[in-house]
């Protein structure tokens, strides 16, 4: 069979314009157009270049190494400092440039220590309107080094409901102590030998009356309030109800 | 200039420049022969500087289910590490909190940022039988379907196993926020690109930890070398009953959850 002239030309016209295009994208389109290496390459350029705003704990115990040392022995051991103190990547490198922070509030520590039934059974958690609600948790607990609770020893031995109670109430840092007097041999034999009790409402108005220094102790007129009732028929001493 | 001679020189135009460029290649090349990756800019600064290959290294994660306590520190440091809007919405890393009731129904929430996280479970909410925290981020696949959907090819795996974004070739399409099984990704509301976790790409290549791995009070994330048997998450591949999110879809995630309850997806 005799293929026509025109299908011949045509065919010719085809067989140049495959191969301009061939070459055109093979020879003639520089690499970096079509190269994926080389627009990966720099992507990965700008990523390594990006600037830092954590630290890395490593980085504060060059300079803080007094409260690494205090930090290792403790239940926070494994806690990153920016974990609480915020990105201080700026500060590592100028430390004159200003201070990360430090919450102080009874509004931090919660974010990780308040109830929440997700969260794995053993880690801490309080419930934060009945576990001591006037104080910063810094008050009692030192965050580098937080304490569990204590064992039974001296009142708690015996009173260890009283003083589970106290624990988490305004009055946790007061010692029994403070209110009760106590005669050594009620340690032998407690029945023998009672402590003492406060007996008058000038004993809770040393804290709690209008001239007291207690600068933490809510006040109040104790000559006026609560007119002819003394204060722990109201107020139970080892839980007295927060404001917060 | 007559219109031949014009017209020569715009035929020998753009083969010259694909040739110069060639030659250029070429010459960097050889010179940046020792960094295989071509990769890493000399200008690296910090630790292990130029130092760095990223063929040696392959990168995962490990998440312990059970000890993520949904505090959000982990979310809040990639936000401030990494410029993620602070909006609720976007988030290279988040917490979904599962709670599963008596009538075997799933609840399932994203923990809230800034503080508020844990709100106050009821402890009198007898329905619920379990409940439990699953922290998320990009899984960092081996075959990433984010991948194969950009059309303009601007998102890629590098050597070392981290899948990123090209900012300046991403078109904005979100074909790959479709595609990805995960919801890993989110269109970044300023610069209008794609925009995921990267592993914190930019610490990882200086030798530090991913900021939510830095700052998880918990150590319930764990970041790793693979090719490397003494890292942190070759042991914990070895000490844990692993899962990962999907694997029906033959996604191969690179982020290995222990504890992993069946209900999560």
């Amino acid at each position: 069979m005799r293929l026509p002239e025109q299908i011949k030309r045509l065919g010719l016209v085809i067989g140049v314009l495959v191969a301009a295009v061939l070459v055109g994208r093979f020879v003639v389109i520089p690499r970096s157009l079509v190269a994926t290496e080389l627009h990966q390459a720099s992507t990965v350029a700008r990523e390594v270049a990006k600037p830092m705003k954590f630290a890395g704990t490593a980085a504060c115990q060059d300079c803080h190494d007094d409260v690494a040392v205090t930090k290792a022995k403790g239940y926070h051991k494994n806690l990153a400092c920016e974990g609480c103190h915020g990105p201080a990547a700026k500060h590592a490198e100028d430390p004159s440039s200003g201070k990360p922070p430090a919450p102080r509030d009874r509004k931090f520590c919660p974010v990780c220590h308040i109830y929440d039934a997700s969260r794995p059974t053993g880690f801490p958690q309080i419930n934060l309107t009945t576990h001591n609600p006037l104080k910063a948790c810094i008050t009692c607990h030192n965050p580098h080094d937080p304490v569990p609770p204590k064992v039974p020893q001296e009142c708690s031995a015996c009173h260890g409901q009283i003083e589970r109670t106290k624990a988490v109430s305004s009055h946790a840092l007061l010692a029994c102590t403070t209110c009760h007097k106590v005669p050594p041999l009620h340690k032998t034999a407690p029945r023998s030998a009672l402590p003492s009790k406060p007996d008058t409402r000038e004993f809770c108005g040393g804290c709690h009356g209008k001239d007291s220094a207690q600068k933490d102790a809510p006040k109040v007129d104790v000559s006026a309030h609560g007119g002819r009732f003394q204060c722990w028929q109201c107020h139970y001493p080892h839980l007295p109800e927060g404001r917060a | 200039m007559n219109k031949r001679d014009f017209l020569k020189g715009m035929i020998l135009f753009f083969p010259a420049g694909g040739l110069l460029e060639m030659a250029a290649n070429a010459a960097a090349k050889e010179t940046a022969a020792p960094e295989a990756a071509g990769a890493q800019p000399a200008a690296m600064g910090a630790p292990g500087a130029g130092g760095y290959n990223g063929e040696k290294h392959y990168y995962g994660m490990g998440i312990e289910i059970d000890k993520c306590i949904g505090c959000s520190r982990c979310v809040e440091a990639c936000k401030a590490e990494n410029d993620v809007p602070q909006e609720p919405f976007y988030f290279r890393t988040w917490i979904e909190r599962y709670v599963i009731t008596k009538d075997h129904g799933v609840i399932v929430e994203s923990v809230n940022v800034k503080g508020k996280a844990a709100k106050e479970t009821p402890q009198e909410d007898r329905d619920v039988i379990r409940t439990f925290f699953v922290p998320k981020l990009c899984n960092h696949c081996i075959h990433p379907p984010c991948v194969q959907v950009c059309p303009v090819g601007a998102t890629f795996s590098t050597k070392d196993g981290a899948v990123l974004v090209d900012k300046e070739r991403c078109v904005g399409c979100r074909y790959c926020i479709q595609a990805c099984p995960y919801g890993a990704r989110y269109l970044h509301p300023k610069t209008r690109t794609a925009d995921k976790c990267t592993f914190c790409y930019h610490r990882v290549v200086k030798g530090l930890l991913p900021a939510c791995v830095e700052v998880c009070p918990t150590q319930a994330r764990i970041f790793g070398d693979l090719k490397s048997k003494a890292s942190r998450l070759t042991r914990f591949y070895r000490m844990n009953k692993i899962h990962v999110l999907k694997p029906a879809l033959n996604t191969e995630p690179k982020v290995y959850y222990a504890g992993l309850d069946g209900e999560v997806r």
